[in-house]
């Protein structure tokens, strides 16, 4: 159960954010409040505002996606739990981008290091534009957050997870998008264009894997998922039905998380984008599917599942500069990649439930270093004007590659290094990360909200350990 | 011969089965059922209302083996089926008076 000493350190944040929030709310205006000054300087705006706005809103049905997705591969026991998990993280990161998040990621550039202006969308950020960016920009970071709760499901305590959201979205994550996406240094490296990340196969995914990743160490595996020997006891989710629809509100949610990071209308690459996004899940999932028919000898639907899902992820960076074949050759390699990282991290014991690292964590790697292979040289920087950017295989050299490279070796250390500090704070504040091993025997729906999600039913998947 | 009902915790039944499967008994029957004790079940919330759950889900496991086998039993059962708080469970034991193996029509000690 939640414990008192951290729940008032969460109260002392709470009235220290709405004092500032006070204490600011009298300054003047500077931007455009009504719109009108906008519609004025480029009549064609209305368009690629209700384009941005719309997959602003499919992404934001990303949201319960992961939750079924989540709660389905977990037990019963477990569910309201994940329910929360997910609800929160989004009305947590909602409020922390709000306040932090928005100004240190899109803010003024500050030695390409943060941005420092914007906080609390306060002055000259009330401005539709300003508001229209960060609608869009807050689903990205909550599907950042959202991700790692997979990765530390049915073990960790409630307050720990409300604690390490907040932090999430008000700073592991806006740091680094800063540096690719608000102008920060790996944006301005001298090797290609830069480094690139056109939806954020890195910036969202290989961040919330990573930070995943840490806190699944950190936490240790679920009582029973291995024996003395080793050997993996699948803890069997509760609802495959859930976990399925949850990957096609993926998919389908995705197709605003792509197209709609052109930020424009006016950009008709969406198209292409689309197509891309759409052959690289099928793809993935196709090549899963076989990958672990030949394995196992069953055409088995959890895997096929995560297999779309890790080509979703790997087209998510380069789906703007290549053309269908190279997306279909992304999404078969992530299907795979996907496969091999979740018997690797079994066989490490590192226990992921429902497979974040393997797919958002590894396959956002892999997404952002085949922009640098497979790039065509055919659109540029967000824009159909010059510098173009082209990957090895289209005769652009080793610059973007490398651009890359050092984007994702950086992805990977700020990720896991700020979330294993995360989790060891975490541990401090809240006296341990963990529930009981009774609470845990017991599922966290009864321990931690003191309900049962199908009180109807005896349900055979308490009897799991 | 003897029959063990033991009307255990759920999350309990795997420690239990592997125990039991230890000192070489053959076979056991479960059952998902729902009751209380001494406990009188206990509160959930749902939106924001506490109610009481009178009836909490346990497991019923049945066992029937040789006599001398008992001791052994009750006490594997006993302790892995514990974790001293409550709502723990009990253990019930009766006799029995013939047993038949369907299948070749052993009867007695031998069709257990």
């Amino acid at each position: 159960m939640s414990n008192i000493p951290g729940k008032r350190k969460g109260l002392g944040l709470f009235l220290l954010g709405i004092f500032c929030l006070v204490s600011v709310a009298a300054a003047a205006y500077a931007g455009d409040p009504t719109g009108a000054e906008t519609l004025k300087k480029a009549p064609g705006s209305p368009v690629d505002y209700v384009w941005v706005l719309l997959c602003a809103f499919l992404v934001m049905f990303m949201q319960p996606g992961f939750a079924l997705v989540e709660a389905g591969f977990c037990r019963a026991k477990n569910a309201i739990n994940l329910m929360m998990k997910n609800l929160m993280d989004f009305v947590v990161g909602s409020l922390a981008f709000f306040a932090v998040g928005y100004a240190l990621m899109m803010g003024k550039d500050w030695h390409t290091v943060i941005g420092i202006s914007g906080w609390f969308l306060h002055g000259d950020s009330y401005d539709v534009h300003t508001y229209l960016i960060w609608i869009f920009q807050v689903v990205f970071a909550a599907t950042a957050a959202t991700i790692v709760s997979g990765a530390v499901a049915e073990r960790i305590k409630f307050p720990v997870y409300l604690f390490y959201s907040a932090i999430i979205s008000a700073f592991i994550y806006p740091v680094y998008g800063h540096w690719v996406w608000g102008g920060g240094w790996l944006s301005k490296l001298p090797l290609g264009v830069g480094a690139l990340d056109f939806a954020g196969s890195g910036i969202v995914h290989a961040m919330g894997g990573f930070i995943g990743l840490a806190g699944a160490m950190a936490l240790g595996p679920r009582i029973g998922k291995y024996d003395e020997k080793g050997r993996v006891k699948p803890l069997v989710g509760h609802n495959i039905p859930m976990a399925a629809l949850g990957v096609f509100i993926l998919w389908f949610g995705w197709f605003g998380f792509n197209p709609g990071s052109t930020l424009s209308a006016h950009e008709l690459r969406i198209s292409v984008i689309a197509v891309n996004t759409n052959l690289a899940a099928a793809a993935g999932a196709l090549a899963a599917l076989i990958f672990i028919k030949l394995k196992l000898g069953n055409w088995d639907l959890g895997m096929t599942l995560n297999g779309a899902l890790a080509g979703l992820v790997g087209i998510t960076a380069p789906c703007a500069w290549v053309e269908a074949w190279a997306a279909v050759l992304i999404g078969l390699i992530a299907g795979v990649l996907a496969c091999l990282n979740v018997l690797l991290l079994d066989k490490l014991q590192i226990d992921d439930p429902v497979g974040a690292v393997s797919v958002h964590g590894i396959n956002g790697i892999w997404g952002l270093i085949s922009v640098g292979l497979f790039a065509d040289g055919t659109y540029g920087n967000y824009t159909t004007k010059a510098p173009f950017v082209t990957g090895l295989f289209y005769g652009g050299g080793a610059g973007q590659l490398i651009a890359q490279l050092i984007s994702a070796a950086v992805c990977i250390a700020w990720a896991f290094i700020m979330g294993w500090i995360t989790f060891r704070i975490a541990k401090v504040l809240f006296s341990g990360i963990r529930v009981s091993p009774e609470e845990e025997a017991e599922g966290l729906d009864y321990g931690e909200h003191g309900a049962n999600a199908y009180p109807d039913f005896i349900v055979s998947s308490y009897m799991q350990r | 011969m003897k029959k063990i009902e033991a009307i255990i915790k759920p999350f309990k039944l795997d420690d239990v089965k592997e125990a039991l499967m230890g000192i070489g008994i053959q076979g056991l029957t479960v059952s998902e059922v729902k009751g209380f004790g001494r406990q009188r079940g206990h509160k959930e919330v749902f939106r924001g209302a506490e109610y009481q759950i009178d009836f909490v889900p346990k497991v019923k496991i049945e066992i029937v083996i040789d006599s001398s086998a008992l001791g052994q039993a009750l006490a594997l059962i006993g302790e892995k089926a514990k974790t001293g708080s409550i709502g723990d469970g009990k253990i019930f034991v009766s006799s029995v008076e013939q047993a038949v193996r369907i299948r070749t029509g052993e009867s007695g000690k031998d069709a257990l």
